[in-house]
């Protein structure tokens, strides 16, 4: 849970270590790091929620294509408003450390990818997806036949059942053979990895 | 239901058709991120069975979903709490619930699970600490952060080059040098290979007037010869015979020739181990995993890119490759479909331009070695300082204009050729990749026939005598050339010149090909040189660590990062396979000078040999009969073919075992097309069913309202509904 006090207590930061990837220093500056987004009344909450803009608006989240995204998969709120609490931020910053399985990542990366939530990708998800990688304006979209023909191509090397979606366990099948994704999803807070 | 938000998209949180729910599959994907507030696991395992429970008389499911509950605990029991894709709340309980069953274990096997977690937790903060004296980290960090993964490799590129020299620095160091300098102070006794002890070289000897000295001095640091070659620089130093030690006797010659093999043979393990990691995936599958789509959608993006400019960046070259690699497959069909007048055409053109390249190479070729003769032929006679040096220097000058020149002739003329781009970039960086490193051949071959040519008289004595020198002025030239170029030149000549030529030099991208290939050349020429010139490596480190903070004041202050993108795993991949053509070149004149010149008369360790290569020979025969007759065994002909006879069936064998598996592969994915075919029809069958029941019994139980709230816009795991929506289910009934 939160803590009023700006240290965190020995115990929570042994469990942290064992529930999450991240090293002692890593937790204690992830800790830092948080409590400056916080506002004055909000630390003295027990479990303090960062509220989305906040998050957004983080030096390191600013220019990702997907930080809504990531507020979204690894909140815990109930009204799904992509809050963070200290905990789900350790989350976030687990799930990108280096130390990280290859299961983690991508089962993380699914979700990150799956913009309507449902559970699979289809040729929606992928739509949204190559926008978001090459940029939101006219000009840096690719054409209409240009999306067509990537997308088919997609799902030819990694729908492997043929239903026109990918599906988690086709995701992470195509994720294990590709050679850059492990340098790719990592780091997400360099500072913090330090 | 707040629950399971990611497989539901009913926003009311009614689930869609039970039969999908209950699939095994389905099951076993659900790990799913629940807010800390909601209960215990116990509250998740009744999700699934009240899903279960409703059709409980119909399908009997909640048999099979606790059974697979309790076959999915079993597994994830296996793994730690932290491998598992859930929010923090729920790994405490899963944490706090695996330590309460380990209270039923036993207490040897309570003990064995605390030794094993205090284990790893030793070694992981083992690994923490030796990460952190990782050379480099911190500049690293930012680089990558400011852009990303391609150029990191470039980086990381240099690093692993500053280790290995390092590293073969300390060998020669440890095996060569410390002996002698630790001889006096080890009460050993050195006998040296002549007695008189006469120089290598005679200089004329200079009335000592203070500037003649420093124009001397500072002549000599820059041509590696005069008071250099009394250092341990020079390979001539080395005239140690054997150093007697109290224990036993330090053959050096032997020492010196085998660090050599031993170097050439470390540098070759480690590349291929470098190399291999990322190589080995690629030998599972036909396709090109470099270039997939896949890899470049999903992996595309680099999280660790913190700059909005690099960000940018990012996103248009990620444009840029992908506009490319969907136009090179559209040019793939255009080749497919080209007339037979057309290939005649571009194959015309092509060898003629292939002819033209060939000119161009020799042209190149005999011009080094035109310089090269008559660099030697002009160190003869002495006639002012600067002249001086630049004769000296002239190979390395010409090698170096050789080296600027032919990629831009290159890059010019592969736009006639007609290839697909991805081709021509290639086969551009593949030219480049040859003219380096043959210059040096020719510069080599051409010293060689300067010695045969000329046996006595006033030339110098010695292949050794005539290498050495060129190879430090190459070295150093390369440098100084590096640096020249990169970092004040260009930022003064921006600065201060107005014209067209200085302001497109100004703008140049980091080009990572060209920048790899200096650093690859330069190392080439270490590989080649530290045989005559032992300290080289040192040298050589020196030099990278100072190239290291060039680059990066350069990439951060002046150059925009390549738009052309360069991924991580390929550039390691490339920069590897040419560093490995490198060392196989450099093996080459390293290894006929061991075997085959006959060694300077008056200078090294070689000189009671008539080649270097007899140390060994002499050495195996004074060993012990046993260990002599078993070292003979293993160098004769009839273990050599036997070796060879038996790598070839282990590799014949892991072919057909690599094919055997790959056929195995394609089967099970055909076999995976048809089972999910298989799926889909039933459970179309089975709603079919399921509708035509309620039709006919509208008031049984909840089974009809579940299959009520279908809604046509879910997805499933089969997605039938998605590609062809059957007629009824637009319909509720």
């Amino acid at each position: 849970m939160g803590t009023t006090a700006s240290q965190l207590g020995k115990d929570l930061l042994s469990e942290y270590q064992e529930l999450t990837f991240l090293t002692k220093q890593e937790i204690l500056l992830a800790h830092k790091r948080f409590s400056e987004c916080l506002s004055k009344e909000d630390k003295n909450l027990p479990t303090p929620r960062v509220p989305m803009e906040k998050v957004l608006s983080l030096p390191e989240l600013k220019s990702n294509p997907f930080r809504k995204r990531i507020c979204h998969v690894f909140s815990t709120s109930d009204m799904k408003d992509g809050s963070l609490t200290f905990e789900d931020f350790l989350d976030l910053l687990s799930a990108f450390s280096d130390s990280a399985t290859l299961e983690i990542k991508s089962h993380y990366a699914f979700r990150i990818f799956d913009f309507d939530d449902d559970g699979t990708l289809d040729s929606g998800d992928l739509e949204k997806l190559v926008n978001c990688l090459t940029g939101e304006t006219d000009d840096t979209r690719l054409t209409p036949e240009e999306m067509r023909q990537l997308i088919s191509n997609i799902l030819e090397e990694s729908d492997i059942d043929k239903d026109g979606t990918v599906n988690l366990s086709e995701f992470q099948h195509v994720i294990s053979r590709s050679p850059d994704f492990v340098s790719s999803f990592k780091r997400l807070f360099c500072e913090v990895y330090k | 239901m707040e629950s399971d938000s990611v497989f539901y998209t009913d926003r009311l949180g009614a689930p869609r058709n039970p039969l999908l729910d209950q699939l095994p599959s389905y099951q076993s994907l659900l790990y799913r991120r629940k807010p800390s507030a909601s209960g215990s696991t116990k509250r998740r395992g009744s999700s699934r069975t009240r899903v279960g429970s409703s059709n409980s008389g119909k399908w009997g499911q909640t048999t099979v979903a606790r059974q697979h509950e309790e076959k999915l605990r079993t597994q994830t029991i296996q793994r730690p709490v932290r491998e598992l894709p859930k929010s923090m709340a729920e790994k405490r309980r899963d944490k706090d619930q695996r330590l309460e069953q380990a209270k039923d274990l036993s207490s040897w096997r309570q003990w064995r699970q605390s030794t094993r977690r205090t284990l790893r937790r030793l070694k992981e903060d083992g690994f923490e600490m030796l990460s952190n004296l990782e050379l480099w980290r911190g500049d690293i960090h930012v680089i990558e952060g400011m852009f990303g993964t391609g150029i990191l490799s470039y980086f990381s590129f240099l690093r692993f080059l500053v280790l290995l020299n390092i590293v073969m620095f300390l060998l020669m160091f440890g095996f060569v040098m410390l002996p002698i300098i630790t001889a006096p102070h080890a009460s050993g006794n050195t006998t040296f290979n002549h007695v008189d002890g006469s120089e290598c070289r005679n200089y004329p000897s200079t009335s000592r007037h203070g500037l003649v000295v420093f124009h001397q001095h500072i002549t000599d640091l820059l041509s590696g010869t005069g008071f250099l070659e009394q250092t341990y620089l020079f390979y001539g130093y080395y005239k140690v015979e054997a150093i007697h030690f109290p224990k036993f006797t330090y053959n050096l010659p032997l020492a010196y020739l085998l660090v050599t093999i031993a170097y050439l043979f470390l540098s070759l393990i480690w590349i291929v181990k470098r190399s291999a990691t990322g190589f080995k995936r690629n030998l599972v599958q036909d396709e090109d995993r470099f270039q997939s789509f896949c890899n470049k959608i999903f992996a595309g993006w680099d999280f660790c890119i913190v700059n909005e400019n690099a960000a940018r960046l990012k996103r248009s070259s990620l444009l840029y490759e992908l506009k490319t690699d969907l136009e090179e497959e559209r040019i793939k069909q255009k080749i497919a479909d080209r007339t037979r007048k057309e290939k005649c055409r571009i194959y015309v053109i092509r060898l003629i331009l292939n002819l033209f390249v060939i000119t161009v190479l020799a042209a190149c070729f005999y011009s080094i070695y035109i310089a090269t003769n008559f660099s030697q032929k002009a160190q003869m006679t002495k006639v002012n300082f600067i002249l001086d040096l630049i004769y000296e220097y002239l190979p390395s000058i010409v090698i170096t204009l050789a080296n600027f020149i032919t990629p831009l002739i290159f890059s010019l003329i592969i736009q006639y050729e007609d290839y697909s781009p991805a081709f021509e970039i290639r086969f551009t960086l593949m030219r480049c990749v040859f003219m380096r490193l043959t210059s040096i051949c020719v510069l080599l071959v051409s010293l060689w026939g300067q010695i045969t040519s000329c046996q006595e008289g006033d030339c110098v004595c010695g292949y050794n005598h005539v290498l050495y020198p060129e190879i430090y002025k190459l070295m150093i030239f390369d440098f100084i050339s590096l640096f020249s170029l990169s970092l004040w030149t260009r930022k003064l000549i921006v600065n201060y010149c107005d014209c067209g030529l200085a302001k497109w030099w100004g703008q140049q991208e980091f080009a990572i090909p060209q920048n790899v290939l200096d650093i690859v050349y330069g190392q080439t020429i270490c590989w080649i040189g530290t045989f005559y010139c032992p300290l080289l490596p040192a040298i050589c480190t020196i030099k990278y660590f100072i190239i290291f903070y060039i680059k990066k004041v350069t990439l951060v202050n002046n150059c925009r990062p390549t738009t052309r993108p360069f991924r991580a795993s390929s550039s390691n991949f490339f920069f590897l396979a040419v560093l490995l053509i490198g060392l196989a070149l450099a093996c080459v004149p390293v290894t006929i000078s061991i075997a085959q010149i006959s060694c300077s008369q008056a200078c090294g360790p070689f000189v009671n040999y008539t080649t270097s290569w007899e140390v060994l020979p002499r050495a195996v025969s004074q060993l012990p009969a046993g260990v002599r007759t078993f070292l003979l065994a293993i160098s004769s002909e009839a273990f050599a073919v036997s070796f060879f006879v038996i790598t070839c069936l282990a590799m014949f064998y892991v072919i057909a075992l690599a094919g055997a598996h790959k056929r195995v592969i394609n089967q099970l994915r055909e076999q995976l097309v048809m089972d999910g075919r298989d799926k889909r029809f039933l459970i179309q069958k089975l709603c079919q069913a399921q509708r035509t029941c309620a039709v006919r019994f509208p008031g049984s139980g909840s089974q009809s309202h579940s299959s009520d709230r279908v809604s046509p816009s879910y997805r499933s795991n089969s997605g039938v509904f998605l590609v062809h929506p059957p007629p009824d289910s637009a319909t509720h009934v």
